[in-house]
C-alpha cells in the first residue's frame, strides 16, 4: 500500500467514524417527558390529566384546591388511614417528596370548572341544603360548611379543601366514610364529628346544595387565618 | 391496609396425622448483654433492610417494628410480631442466642415452633454474626409497647404442632456454604438472595403442601391471597435474567426500573422497603448470581388454546385498543421509552406462561416505587372502568404476540376474573 493509498484509507476510517459518532449522536434514546403531567398520567383516568375532574360522579376534581389538603390525603391513602384501594394501591411505595410534588401540582392547576348540573332533588331539599351549609344548624351544634370552607366554598390555605366542583353523589359518599370511620383525618378529626351531627336526610340536603353551587370567578382559596374557624382541626394548625 | 408481601402465604397445609408433640424447651442461655457499639448497630440496619423485616414487622402507618399487621393466608390471619426492645411486650428480654435460634430454627425462646410465614427457612442460612448484628440494632430501636395479637387461624391450622410436619417435610436447617468454585462475589449474592433476602418465599412454587422444595427453587409461582405472579428466577421465559446485562439487573433491583423492565406489586414493595438501601457491590452481588440462575433461551412460540378466527379478531380489537391508549407511551413498535416507559417488545414478564401480571397492570395500572435512584416515577393509568373484560383481553393478548413476542392469547373470563383481585 503507497503512502497515499494509507493516508487515504486512514481518513476514510476517521470520516466513518466521525459520522458513526455523529450518527449515535443523532438519534438519542427517546425519554419520557420531564413534566409533572407526564409523572401523574396514572391519575388521569378518574381525575382528569390536570386533576380537571371527569364525567365520573364518584372522582373528585384536584385542581386548585390547596395543597396541604391534597398532601394529607395522599399520605392518608398512602399509609391506608383513608382506604379506597384502587388509590392505596397506587401510592402505596411512594415517598412523601413525590406526594408533596404532586399536591403541589394540582393545587396550582387552574382548569375551567365544569357546568354545574341540574339538581334533582325538591326545592324544599335544596333549601333545607343551603340552610345547613350557610348558617348550620346551632341547635344541635352543627356548623355552617362556610365557617371553614369559605364564604365562595373555595377552601381555606394550607388545608381546608374546596367544595365547588364537587358531585353530589362524591360528597354524599364522604360524609358517610367520615360517619363510618373509612375516612379519617388526624386529631382532633372535626370532619369526624360534623360529619356524625348530620342524618342521612341532611346529608343528602347538603350534598345536594354544594353541587349545585355557582362557580366563583377566583376559585383559589383563601389565605391562611382568614377564617375563625368553629370548632378545631388536626388538619389544619391554627 | 397493606397486604404483607412475603412469607405469608406459604403457611403450610399440613393436614396430616403428625401430633407429635415436641415442643422441646431449649436450655436458655445465660448471657450477659454489653451494650451494642454503634458500628454493630448500623451493620445491623443494613442487614435488617436485606431482610427486609419492616415489610411485616410494622403495621401501616404504624410505630417501627411493634407489629401487629394483619398477614391473611388461606388457613385465617396472622399479625406480626413486636420486635421493639420492650420488656414485656417486645423482645427486650432476650438473648443474642435465643433471637440466633429463632433465625436459624425457627424456634421461639419458650422453644415452641413458629409459623413459616417468618422465613426461617431462609434465615437459617444467615451467618451468627450477621444475626447477632441484627439483634444488636434491634435492641437499639425505641421500645414500643404493644401486646402481641393472637393470630386467627381456623381448625386444624390452629394447632402449632402441625408446623412440625410442615418442617419435616420442608424445613432444612443450616447456614449458608460457600461454593468455593464460584467467585466471591457470586457467593455474596447468593447469600443475600438465599438468606436474608428469602426471594424463594416468592419466587419458589408452593405444592400441594404449603411447602416450597429446595429441588424447584426459584422456578416461580402465584402468589396464594395475592394474586400477583412471581416469575420464575430459573427460566428466561420468564423473570430469569441470563440474558441481562449486569447493568440492567442491578438497576432493576437498585431503583425499580431498567432498560429491560419494571417493578410493580409485591416486588415494588421489596424494593421500597429493601433493595434501595443495598450497597453497589451487594447489588451487584446479587446481580451476578441472578445472572447465573438464568437458564435456557427466551420464549419459543407459544401454542395459543384461543381458535385462530376468534384469535385474529382478538388481535385487530387489541392492536385498535393499543393503538388509542398505549402506543403514546410504550410506542408504535412496543419499544417504550426506557427506563420511564418500560419496553413491551421483548419483555419477558408480557410473554411468559402466566398473563396475571400484564392483565393486573392494564386493570390496575400501577407505580414503581419511589426510590433515591427513581424519586419521581412514572405511573401508569389503570383502565378497569375504561376497558371492558373484551377489550383488555384483546390488548394483552395483542401485546404477548405482537413485534416478536411470543406469548399465547388470553380470555376475557381471564380479564374478568382480575377484577376482583385484592389490590393492597
Amino acid at each position: 500500500m503507497t503512502r497515499a493509498a494509507r493516508l487515504r484509507l486512514a481518513a476514510t476510517v476517521l470520516v466513518a467514524l466521525f459520522c458513526g459518532l455523529t450518527g449515535a449522536r443523532a438519534q438519542p434514546a427517546e425519554r419520557a417527558p420531564d413534566t409533572m403531567e407526564a409523572r401523574v398520567l396514572a391519575c388521569a383516568p378518574c381525575h382528569g390529566g390536570v386533576g380537571e375532574g371527569t364525567s365520573n360522579d364518584y372522582f373528585p376534581r384536584l385542581a386548585g384546591k390547596p395543597a396541604g389538603y391534597l398532601y394529607n390525603q395522599l399520605l392518608a391513602f398512602h399509609e391506608g388511614r383513608r382506604r379506597y384501594p384502587p388509590m392505596n394501591y397506587l401510592l402505596e411505595f411512594l415517598p412523601d417528596t413525590y406526594l408533596r410534588k404532586m399536591a403541589e401540582f394540582y393545587a396550582a392547576q387552574r382548569p375551567p370548572l365544569p357546568p354545574r348540573p341540574v339538581p334533582i332533588v325538591s326545592k324544599e331539599v335544596l333549601a333545607r341544603g343551603q340552610s345547613i351549609v350557610t348558617h348550620g344548624d346551632s341547635r344541635r351544634g352543627v356548623p355552617a360548611c362556610a365557617g371553614c370552607h369559605g364564604p365562595s366554598f373555595t377552601g381555606m390555605e394550607p388545608a381546608i379543601p374546596g367544595l365547588v366542583g364537587l358531585n353530589a353523589r362524591y360528597i354524599s359518599a364522604q360524609l358517610g366514610a367520615w360517619r363510618y370511620g373509612t375516612r379519617t383525618a388526624a386529631a382532633p378529626d372535626c370532619m369526624q364529628i360534623v360529619a356524625g351531627l348530620l342524618t342521612e336526610a341532611d346529608v343528602t340536603a347538603v350534598a345536594a346544595y354544594l353541587s349545585s353551587l355557582p362557580i366563583p370567578a377566583d376559585p383559589a382559596p383563601v389565605p391562611r387565618g382568614t377564617l375563625a374557624m368553629p370548632l378545631a382541626c388536626g388538619s389544619e394548625p391554627n | 391496609m397493606r397486604r404483607p408481601r412475603s412469607g405469608l402465604d406459604r403457611i403450610f397445609v399440613w393436614i396430616g396425622a403428625a401430633a407429635l408433640i415436641a415442643l422441646s424447651h431449649l436450655p436458655a442461655a445465660a448471657e450477659t448483654q454489653p451494650a451494642p457499639g454503634p458500628a454493630l448497630v448500623k451493620e445491623g440496619e443494613y442487614l435488617s433492610r436485606a431482610g427486609d423485616c419492616i415489610a411485616c414487622h410494622t403495621a401501616p402507618g404504624g410505630a417501627l417494628f411493634a407489629g401487629g399487621r394483619a398477614m391473611p393466608t388461606p388457613f385465617g390471619t396472622l399479625y406480626s410480631t413486636n420486635i421493639t426492645p420492650d420488656p414485656e411486650t417486645g423482645i427486650g428480654k432476650w438473648t443474642a442466642q435465643q433471637f440466633y435460634t429463632l433465625m436459624h430454627n425457627g424456634r421461639s425462646p419458650d422453644g415452641g415452633l413458629i409459623y413459616p410465614a417468618m422465613p426461617f427457612g431462609s434465615y437459617t442460612k444467615v451467618t451468627r454474626k450477621d444475626s447477632d448484628a441484627i439483634f444488636a440494632y434491634l435492641r437499639a430501636v425505641p421500645p414500643v409497647h404493644a401486646a402481641n395479637r393472637p393470630n386467627e387461624l381456623r381448625f386444624p391450622y390452629n394447632n402449632r404442632s402441625l408446623i412440625l410436619g410442615w418442617r419435616t417435610l420442608f424445613f432444612q436447617e443450616g447456614e449458608y456454604q460457600p461454593d468455593k468454585t464460584k467467585s466471591d462475589e457470586w457467593n455474596r449474592g447468593a447469600y443475600l438472595v438465599q438468606g436474608l433476602g428469602h426471594c424463594s418465599m416468592c419466587h419458589t412454587p408452593i405444592n400441594a403442601l404449603g411447602g416450597s422444595s429446595e429441588s424447584r427453587a426459584f422456578e416461580g409461582g402465584l402468589i396464594p391471597m395475592q394474586d400477583w405472579y412471581a416469575p420464575s428466577l430459573t427460566s428466561n421465559k420468564e423473570a430469569g435474567l441470563g440474558e441481562w446485562s449486569i447493568k440492567d439487573i442491578s438497576d432493576l433491583l437498585r431503583t425499580g426500573i431498567s432498560a429491560r423492565g419494571t417493578v410493580y406489586g409485591p416486588m415494588a414493595e421489596v424494593v421500597y422497603n429493601s433493595l434501595q438501601y443495598m450497597t453497589d457491590e451487594d447489588t451487584r452481588a446479587m446481580a451476578v448470581y441472578l445472572k447465573s440462575l438464568g437458564q435456557g433461551r427466551p420464549p419459543e412460540a407459544a401454542v395459543s388454546t384461543i381458535p385462530t378466527a376468534e384469535s385474529s379478531l382478538l388481535m385487530r380489537l387489541g392492536q385498535t385498543v393499543y393503538e388509542a391508549h398505549c402506543a403514546t407511551c410504550h410506542g408504535a413498535q412496543g419499544r417504550g421509552m426506557p427506563p420511564d416507559y418500560p419496553p413491551l417488545a421483548g419483555n419477558q414478564s408480557i410473554q411468559m406462561a402466566s398473563a396475571v401480571n400484564p392483565i393486573r397492570l392494564v386493570l390496575n395500572g400501577g407505580y414503581p416505587p419511589g426510590t433515591e435512584g427513581n424519586p419521581m416515577p412514572y405511573g401508569m393509568p389503570p383502565f378497569a372502568q375504561t376497558l371492558s373484560d373484551d377489550e383488555v383481553a384483546a390488548v394483552v393478548s395483542f401485546i404477548r404476540s405482537s413485534w416478536g413476542n411470543r406469548g399465547d392469547a388470553v380470555s376475557a373470563r381471564q380479564a374478568n376474573e382480575l377484577r376482583s383481585a385484592p389490590l393492597n
